[in-house]
């Protein structure tokens, strides 16, 4: 890291005259371009390196015993289709991992977002208002703790079909991170900013918009973040049960062909997307509540 | 003459929920245009009268009357400046007076005259530069400034001032009680000033209200500050009426009622 520092000191000063330069130097926008390379570098080598590590390791363990789990490279010969083209559709559940993805991820959108308006909602009326706080969070604090796969068999004797009880269990998995979180938001808002409401007359609405919720809105996305990462897990799960295309029974399918080897494959894909809805749900928050950090 | 007792603070007493007594028997009236500071040691109820003046807090005996309305709630007439500046962090310096000004003119002006009216308060406090910024990106004082533009910009019956400078370095606070006082003459404001600063009450002041310390605390004496306006505060600084108002205070707070020592 020493050396562009050196190599700036050695530039010339812009007042010298030309002669003196005897090296021709990178241009500015190439060097610049080195730097953001060296950054990226920075952050991306560590976790191929580990990466790297994990699934020598993997290798070294799994290749003396082949009835047990499938080696890297075993998996490499085994699902090399599944991994290279996740976009085939031969109809029915045999598709690729993309189309299995796409679809829990239509539902995680759907219950996601009915949690997410719900949750809000709720989570405003338990922190604004001290009755509903001592009715409803006791209540809250119970059904939190139920496990996502405990509510299937309840949503499924109440719906009696498949998809919407999939909904119900994203939903009600979803939702307690936002209530709690958005609740505490709402109760944290500093008296100084509740005073400023009052000394301005300002109506319940205004107030909601122009002061509650973006003073609350970190606290929201914190919930929101969670929930859906909460909202994956109970996807994955439930649509084990619930058959049909997803990547849930892609897996369960796949356990019971004894593909153990694709199995890896749809949790690598299971990890990356849920990652990729942490980070979006991230940036988002990051988006809407930019300013709004305590000054 | 008509406008004797424009605000007017009648056996106020505030008991919290706790049983804990912190004001008693608090009587002051104030007159249009008269600039009051109230000073005494931490604790001893100062804030919790100007929240009462402000109607952010009820009285639990007493009552305040404003312009012959008894008060109960809070109001944009009683503007309140406060000490940490509480603009909005997420708006910007133009929006957080826009605010107070679309609340309080919303049928009075139209838009176009909301927004001079906006930019007219942004300029008397000499922010007009930094309307674009939010408060995060201006300094302490800065923010204060802000905060007065606000309260001005509701064109208050009566200015609440909490400590307004209470948490800025010297230099600062004597730029800003310079623009109060400027402030104050062209627009001849009643104003409201808790404070603990023995310089800035005499200075700044018409009436010094001294208060007695808690429990139970009430109005101890007042001191009238004789100094003809426009003050200076250089040429303010020798004069016979300043020694004596300054003295009559510092005799007040340190020797008849001093406050806590390990507090100092």
């Amino acid at each position: 890291m020493s050396l562009p520092a050196l190599s700036d000191e050695a530039a010339p000063r812009s007042g010298a005259p030309a002669q003196i330069v005897p090296l021709p130097r990178p241009p500015a926008v190439r060097r610049r371009a080195a730097a953001v390379a060296r950054a990226a570098a920075a952050h991306v080598l560590p976790p191929l390196l580990t990466l790297a590590a994990v699934l020598l390791v993997w290798q070294v363990v799994t290749s003396q015993n082949p009835a047990g789990l499938p080696s890297p490279t075993a998996i490499w010969r085994d699902s090399r289709e599944l991994i290279l083209d996740p976009f085939f559709d031969r109809g029915g559940v045999d598709k690729g991992l993309f189309w299995h993805a796409l679809t829990s991820l239509r539902r995680v959108a759907v219950g996601f977002s009915l949690a997410a308006v719900v949750g809000v909602a709720l989570g405003v009326l338990v922190g604004s208002s001290k009755m509903a706080h001592r009715g409803l969070d006791p209540i809250f604090q119970v059904l939190r703790t139920v496990p996502p796969l405990a509510w299937l068999p309840i949503s499924l004797a109440a719906l009696h079909e498949a998809q919407p009880s999939a909904l119900f269990v994203i939903f009600i998995t979803a939702i307690w991170p936002i209530v709690i979180n958005t609740a505490v938001g709402v109760r944290n808002i500093p008296q100084d900013y509740v005073n400023v409401g009052r000394v301005l007359r300002l109506s319940p609405l205004e107030y909601f918009v122009t002061i509650l919720l973006p003073a609350a809105t970190p606290y929201i996305f914190t919930g929101l973040r969670i929930g859906v990462g909460m909202s994956w897990l109970a996807i994955v799960a439930s649509e084990m049960l619930l058959g049909g295309v997803g990547v849930g029974f892609f897996i369960w399918d796949q356990y019971n062909a004894s593909r153990i080897s694709d199995i890896v494959v749809a949790l690598v894909w299971v990890g990356l997307v849920g990652f990729a809805l942490d980070r979006l749900v991230a940036l988002l928050g990051r988006i809407v509540s930019r300013g709004a950090a305590a000054s | 003459m008509a406008s004797r007792a424009y605000l007017s603070i009648e056996n106020v007493g505030v008991t919290f929920g706790s049983g804990s007594e912190v004001l008693r028997g608090v009587d002051l009236t104030v007159d249009r245009g008269e600039f009051i500071s109230i000073i005494g040691h931490s604790g001893c109820g100062k804030s919790t009268l100007l929240n009462v003046v402000a109607g952010l807090l009820p009285v639990t005996t007493g009552a305040v009357i404003l312009d012959k309305q008894a008060v109960d709630a809070p109001g944009p007439e009683r503007a309140v400046v406060f000490q940490n500046h509480s603009l909005l962090p997420w708006l910007s310096v133009y929006d957080n007076v826009r605010l107070a000004v679309d609340k309080v003119f919303r049928r009075t002006k139209s838009r176009a005259e909301r927004h001079a009216w906006t930019l007219h308060n942004l300029a008397l406090v000499q922010m007009t530069h930094a309307k674009d910024k939010k408060p995060a990106e201006i300094s302490g004082g800065m923010k204060q400034r802000v905060g007065l533009a606000r309260a001005l910009a509701m064109e208050p019956k009566v200015l609440l001032l909490d400590e307004p400078f209470g948490a800025l370095d010297a230099l600062t606070r004597a730029n800003l009680q310079d623009s109060v006082m400027e402030i104050h003459a062209k627009l001849g404001n009643t104003v409201l000033m808790i404070t603990h600063d023995v310089d800035e009450a005499v200075l700044l002041s018409d009436r010094i209200v001294m208060m007695t310390n808690g429990p139970a605390a009430g109005i101890g004496d007042v001191v009238t500050v004789d100094l003809p306006r426009p003050r200076s505060r250089i040429e303010v600084d020798t004069k016979p009426a300043y020694v004596a108002a300054r003295h009559a205070v510092i005799e007040f707070l340190y020797s008849r009622h001093p406050g806590f020592r390990s507090a100092a």
